[in-house]
């Protein structure tokens, strides 16, 4: 195949051969890179455009008069539904659910996970798979019970329901993450500990926790990003003033009104998506993390 | 009454037989070493005197008390493991304070204690760095210093020297001794190195396959080993082991008969008809102009010692000779040795006779 | 100490584990068998628990939707799946190419994943607007005759849930199979270059075969992720047009939640949920096992 010699430790040798080959790889991976962020470029233009300029120019033209009304119009008079308050009320549902939905879940896997690595006992690992299946467990099957039992705590047309449901349905990740972790952390760690005279809550509040901020923090995030970017458990359990920024963008996009306005089409669903899209951009390593974490199951 | 005593302790997981019974008293200051191959059951005996695990049957006193079921930290102990196990995110003071600051001490004892210890391990100059910033041979002063500042009545080492290199050892070896006979405190020290057994401890407790095969000072276990096991174990290069016939008062291998002294001859008149195996260390046997017959097969000068082996009718012998030895690969030689220095085991108990 | 507290100790762990623990055995496995009772009751629009045995598991394959909702699932998982490897792959063997900006690169390729299917959904819907997205772009730029309407075509509105799909969900193969590709020792491939292998040589017959662990892992988190598609499609198509990219979980829904069939709904969760164990059972037990 080869003419030339392969250097024997990196494959990008300077043979003329390989240059060739240099440039077919990059075209790909900026074919690629193109295939990736042209959606985003395309939602980003056309919401700064008029609806005008969204009929008549196309879809890759850079908006002539750049302007944020649609952004103005998405948040605060778009109609999504019964209602034209835009996506604001949506919005502020998301955020208050996020916060203590992600800080419960987060806070619960921490204290799950150590006792799952350190503190085994009997059946604690049949215990660890049986709440494992839960994550594998399409949601579908909980959806009708689950809003039986909302109804009866009267908590279903409530932020408090959406956040029981995400806390519920993150208790097995959120625990399969922190375990895995403690699981590096030395078991004479704690037994030191324990000679040292500490008990399971000094333990865990002096020594592991403080050793525990990677993973704290590839959880919050992996939590947040899941929690806000849902939608089948918002749009199941939600009622009227609680249905959160996901919901309000499908509704906003589906509302079969007699003039469609892509630009707020897409100027709602930067709004609904910039949230995750900021903590990727300034974080993306411990999201990363948390992604392999999570699927190549340990 | 012993500071620590182990009554018949026995542990088992599912069928395996870990420890199969245990019994062991170690007096107040005493340096008791645990020493076996990997697998006897030395760390599980200490995990179960410290409390990390639980005996199958049996109990565990410390200082008069029955601890058996006792938590850790309530049994007054302290141990260093082999990684230390030093707490990552504080620093060497809050390290060596932190068993006092779950027991409530107030913080000018604390501190008091820190920089005693710190005085006695010369880590005064560490206090403030985290166990990261430390060598390894800094961190294992830092264990050690979190385990003194207890003033336990008990102490526990888990081969505390297996990650350091061959240097530190003897420096930390010595360190280790010097702190024993400061402090005084009654140690259970596990470790597999025969060396650090024979030189850190008032006694040794030979473990195999679960049980202790004999428990006795250095000199008991080196000159009086009570088994081929012990024998062979302890002692480098290996002792010598020679398998005979006996006869009424005398014994012979390969057809070579080999001296006995009377009390040897006393011993195996006394009991029945076995086989018998003849043991010599190799610094028992020595180069002469008559004796045993044999070929030297190889030789390894270490500086101060040679180790010869030897091929000789009643099989391979290795000689430990100090100095240089004048003979040559391939050339006759003839060995000699006292019978004073033969031990002697049944060949099918493989228990000592004389 | 007081005998007490010893106890006490040994006991929490036990006692932190079980809130969690009961919640969320009641939240898998009481459910889904309540879940099981209602596909086996009469409910309709408000549950009943008369027993009908598997009536409305007859009814929901006599139902066409729901074979529909079923090919869709077929098509739209095996493409999705087939794709999303492909091309992950495919960026990862590239990306471990030493490249300058690969981390430029992973950053742009994953990033996708961070969005909600919603906003994906919304965004591609208006990408492939037949009249003023894709289509109109391609027409104006000289190739008057074509056409791109497969969002309203009831035969081709599926494979539009494809391109998003992957779209969304190539980085994150990508990301994985790059894990694997690092964890690959070097010395091996020095070792192969020196015994004159050339280098697709190498990735053919070395690296690819020692990511099968990968392949698995990856095969069962895309195959769930297919499984559950439910947010994209509904942005997408809502199903559409008609029930035409109806797939089980919006049927599930429709059914549960709109229809006022709640024993049909339920039945066809029931479905998903055999489908999904069906897979994941099987590999569990068999990852635990060789853990063991």
């Amino acid at each position: 195949m080869s003419a030339t010699t392969i250097a024997p430790a990196s494959p990008a040798a300077a043979a003329p051969w390989f240059r060739w080959d240099r440039v077919a790889l990059w075209s790909v991976l900026l074919l690629f890179a193109l295939f990736f962020l042209v959606p985003m470029y395309v939602m980003l233009t056309t919401s700064l455009k008029d609806m005008a300029q969204v009929r008549e120019g196309g879809l890759l033209s850079l908006p002539t008069a750049p302007s944020f009304d649609a952004w103005a119009k998405a948040w605060s008079s778009a109609c999504t539904g019964v209602d034209c308050g835009g996506l604001r009320p949506f919005f502020f549902n998301s955020v208050l659910m996020v916060i203590p939905a992600v800080a419960i879940s987060t806070a619960l896997g921490a204290i799950n996970g150590y006792v799952l690595s350190k503190w085994r006992f009997r059946g604690s690992e049949l215990i660890f798979a049986l709440m494992l299946f839960g994550m594998f467990m399409p949601f579908q099957v909980v959806l009708l019970p689950m809003s039986q039992i909302l109804g009866w705590f009267g908590i279903a047309s409530s932020i408090w329901g959406l956040v029981l449901v995400h806390i519920l349905a993150g208790l097995p990740s959120t625990a399969l993450f922190f375990r895995n972790y403690y699981v590096g952390l030395p078991d004479e760690l704690v037994k030191a500990a324990m000679l040292d005279g500490a008990g399971f809550w000094r333990i865990f509040w002096r020594i592991v926790l403080p050793l525990s901020t990677p993973i704290l923090v590839v959880t919050l995030i992996w939590q947040f990003t899941q929690i806000w970017n849902d939608f089948l458990f918002g749009v199941v359990f939600s009622g009227a003033g609680s249905k959160p920024v996901t919901v309000g963008l499908n509704n906003l996009a589906n509302t079969s009104s007699a003039v469609k306005e892509y630009n707020v089409d897409m100027a709602a669903a930067m709004i609904a998506g910039l949230p995750t899209l900021i903590v990727y951009v300034v974080a993306g390593q411990y999201f990363v993390r948390g992604l392999t974490a999570g699927a190549v199951k340990g | 009454m012993g500071a620590l005593s182990i009554r018949n302790v026995t542990r088992h997981y599912g069928s395996v037989q870990i420890l199969k019974g245990i019994d062991i008293e170690v007096e107040a200051g005493e340096f008791l070493i645990l020493v076996g191959a990997s697998g006897c059951g030395k760390s599980t005996l200490l995990n179960i005197i410290a409390g990390l695990d639980k005996p199958s049957s049996g109990s565990v006193h410390i200082a008069g008390r029955d601890v058996t079921h006792a938590l850790p930290k309530d049994r007054d102990i302290a141990m260093v493991f082999q990684s230390y196990a030093l707490y990552p995110n504080m620093n060497v003071a809050q390290n060596i304070s932190f068993g006092l600051e779950m027991r409530n001490i107030p913080k000018p004892e604390r501190d008091a204690a820190v920089q005693r210890v710190a005085k006695m391990l010369q880590i005064g100059h560490l206090l403030d760095r985290k166990p990261g910033q430390l060598s390894g041979g800094q961190r294992q002063r830092v264990a050690m210093g979190r385990a003194l500042a207890r003033n336990p009545v008990l102490f526990l080492f888990d081969e505390p020297l297996s990650n350091l290199d061959a240097k530190l050892r003897v420096e930390m070896r010595a360190e280790i001794k010097r702190l024993h006979s400061l402090a005084q405190v009654t140690t259970v020290y596990v470790t597999h190195d025969q060396v650090e057994a024979m030189t850190l401890g008032d006694r040794i407790a030979v473990m195999k396959e679960g049980r202790v095969e004999q428990l006795g000072t250095p000199d008991d276990i080196y000159g009086r080993p009570a088994t081929r096991f012990v024998a062979e174990f302890i002692g480098s290069p290996a002792m010598n082991i020679v398998a005979c016939e006996r006869g009424a008062i005398s014994i012979a291998a390969h057809g070579v008969d080999l001296a006995l002294n009377d009390g040897q001859r006393h011993a195996i008149g006394g009991t029945k008809g076995n086989g018998l195996l003849y043991g010599l260390r190799p610094e028992a046997l020595s180069f002469a102009d008559a004796g045993l017959p044999g070929t030297v097969s190889m030789l390894e000068p270490t500086g101060p010692e040679t180790y010869a082996m030897v091929d000789t009718p009643v099989g391979k012998l290795t000689a430990r000779v100090p100095g240089k030895v004048h003979h040559a690969v391939g050339e006759r030689v003839f060995l000699r040795w006292s019978p004073d220095e033969a031990h002697l085991f049944d060949a099918a108990t493989e228990a000592r006779v004389a | 100490m007081a005998p007490s507290s010893a106890r006490l100790a040994a006991w929490m762990p036990k006692l932190v584990l079980a809130p969690s623990f009961v919640l969320a055995l009641l939240f898998i496995y009481g459910l889904m068998a309540w879940n099981g009772y209602l596909s086996l009751s009469a409910s309709r629009l408000l549950p009943n628990y008369e027993f009908v045995g598997f009536d409305q598991y007859v009814t929901l394959f006599d139902s066409e939707r729901w074979w529909v909702a079923l090919k869709n699932l077929g098509i739209f998982g095996g493409l999705f799946i087939f794709f999303g490897m492909a091309i992950g792959l495919l960026l990862a063997i590239l990306l471990d190419q030493k490249i300058r900006a690969e981390g430029v690169l992973r950053t742009i390729y994953l990033y996708p994943m961070a969005l909600s299917f919603i906003v994906t959904g919304t965004a591609w819907k208006w990408i492939l607007n037949p009249g003023l997205g894709l289509e109109k772009l391609v027409n104006d730029w000289g190739f008057a005759g074509f056409q791109f309407d497969w969002l309203i075509n009831p035969d081709r509105a599926i494979y539009t849930v494809v391109i998003a799909g992957v779209w969304q969900s190539a980085g994150f193969v990508m990301a994985l199979f790059l894990a694997g590709l690092r964890g690959i020792d070097d010395s091996i491939l020095k070792a192969a270059q020196i015994d004159g292998a050339s280098l697709p040589r190498i990735y053919w017959r070395i690296i690819i075969p020692s990511l099968r662990p990968v392949f698995f892992s990856t095969l069962m988190v895309l195959s769930h992720l297919a499984i559950k598609s439910f947010d994209l499609v509904m942005a997408l198509t809502a199903g559409g047009p008609g029930f035409a990219t109806d797939v089980p979980a919006t049927f599930m829904y429709t059914m549960a939640f709109t229809r006022g069939q709640i024993g049909l709904g339920a039945a066809s969760a029931t479905v998903m949920l055999a489908t999904v164990a069906a897979i994941v059972v099987p590999y569990l037990y068999s990852e635990l096992r060789a853990k063991k």
